[in-house]
């Protein structure tokens, strides 16, 4: 006797990928951003690049080394894997002297993206600090993407010295297509005509309606802190304001409770959380 | 042509002051043009002046034995520049220079604080306004210091 089988129940029956377990990833791209950061370009030797939501996360490693959660920061419509990683010791100094040809570990993508989409038809604020561009490079990419879809869209970010900036060399290009992009930095060598001083005192001059604004926030704690009270301060509902946490991502799956903050288990209920959540948490010491 | 007072009413700086304030301060007040590379002031020159910015920037530097000039902060159209004139010795402690050609509003110190003596209500609605920036600048240094970009907190 024959029975006729579905394609879902044949699909049903394939176990998912375990995600806790890595995948071998080739470095065939690397660029020095500044004197601590690089860039790697990665591609899976085990078929493609999983799809990611920009803000997402993997968890990157070298055998016998370790693995450290570093966001994705490349674009969510190619198929290429990308990274910026700082070298602040341990596994990221491993990472970050990877060569082209060395392959790495990847698990993920984890955790929940900034939901970019919430922002169609209204503005869109992005405010970065130092590292803190790289989760929202794949924003930038994907708001020049579908630029129409947004009224006013502004980056501002803020770094310790016009050196220490990523993504400089982009920055043009997305002026070009209409995205005002206004940068700080907290030391300026002679010659700098750009402007030196915290991050928060250019909140007030975003060009944009508040009340309509969708505000994408990464970098420092203690930035994120500022920023979102001048942003609130600025007419942005704190509702609108999303703000992208770093604790100490181990498992990614929600399982280990390293990365627990409060009620949160920010690998798999963040990074990105929305302020009006944040806020009362941001406010207690040794959380 | 717009009058002194007219402009100084567009600046929020100026926002809470009422017309007859407003008219006793931009009798102290002369409109400037600074262009791009001039210095507004110098350290250690007598601080008888401070400005408000109507257009363009202005770096607030230092000099370092080995780092040549250093930009600590910079202010731009709308912001006010220089707290010297109002205490002793009435001195810069930095130097000040337009990055781009600078439109500003100059206001002599000591006009100013002869004008506080005599109406202690203007001088408190004025010294209020300074206090709010200077604070607002003192909480942006303190979070500045903590390098926050320099190492992981």
């Amino acid at each position: 006797m024959t029975q006729a089988v579905d394609d879902a129940a044949i699909e049903s029956a394939v176990p998912a990928p375990d995600p806790m377990l890595p995948r071998p990833f080739r470095v065939f791209g690397r660029r020095e951003d500044t004197a601590d950061t690089v860039t790697l370009e990665l591609r899976p030797l085990d078929g493609a690049a999983p799809p990611f939501e920009p803000g997402q996360f993997n968890m990157l490693g070298r055998l016998g080394v370790g693995e450290v959660p570093i966001s994705i920061s490349g674009d969510p419509t190619d198929a290429t894997l990308v990274h910026t990683i700082r070298d602040v010791g341990g596994v990221t100094r491993v990472l970050a002297a990877a060569q082209v040809g060395d392959v790495l570990e990847v698990r993920g993508p984890y955790g929940s993206g900034w939901g970019v989409h919430d922002g169609h038809g209204g503005d869109v604020v992005v405010v970065a600090g130092g590292i803190g561009l790289a989760p929202l490079r794949p924003v930038m990419l994907r708001l020049l993407a579908e630029r129409s879809r947004y009224r006013k869209v502004a980056l501002v970010y803020g770094a310790r010295t016009p050196a220490d900036q990523l993504y400089a060399d982009e920055f043009a290009q997305w002026r070009e297509h209409g995205i005002d992009v206004e940068t700080i930095v907290d030391r300026g060598p002679a010659g700098w005509r750009g402007h030196v001083g915290l991050v928060t005192t250019l909140v007030p001059r975003i060009d944009v309606e508040a009340s309509q604004t969708l505000a994408l926030v990464c970098g420092p704690e203690v930035m994120m802190r500022y920023v979102a009270r001048a942003l609130i301060e600025r007419g942005v509902p704190s509702e609108r304001i999303r703000a992208s946490m770093e604790r100490n991502m181990k498992c990614g799956v929600g399982v280990c409770g390293h990365c627990q903050l409060r009620q949160f288990f920010l690998c798999v209920d963040g990074p990105v959380l929305d302020y009006s959540t944040l806020a009362p948490l941001l406010d207690v010491r040794e959380v | 042509m717009r009058s002194i007072d007219q402009l100084l009413r567009e600046q929020p700086f100026f926002a809470s002051l009422d017309d007859d304030a407003l008219a006793l301060i931009a009798g102290c007040a002369v409109n400037r043009h600074a262009r791009a590379g001039a210095y507004l002031f110098r350290d250690g020159e007598p601080a008888d002046t401070f400005f408000l910015i109507r257009h363009g920037r202005v770096a607030l530097e230092t000099h370092t034995p080995t780092g040549g000039s250093v930009v600590i902060e910079t202010l731009d159209a709308g912001e006010v520049l220089g707290w010297s004139w109002i205490v002793p010795p009435y001195r810069w402690q930095f130097d000040a220079r337009a990055v781009d050609d600078t439109s500003i509003v100059v206001f002599d110190g000591a006009c100013l604080r002869g004008k506080c003596d005599d109406d202690p209500r203007l001088g408190y609605a004025l010294m209020q306004q300074v206090a709010q920036v200077m604070l607002a600048r003192l909480q942006a240094t303190r979070v500045r210091l903590l390098d926050l970009y320099g190492v992981p907190l």
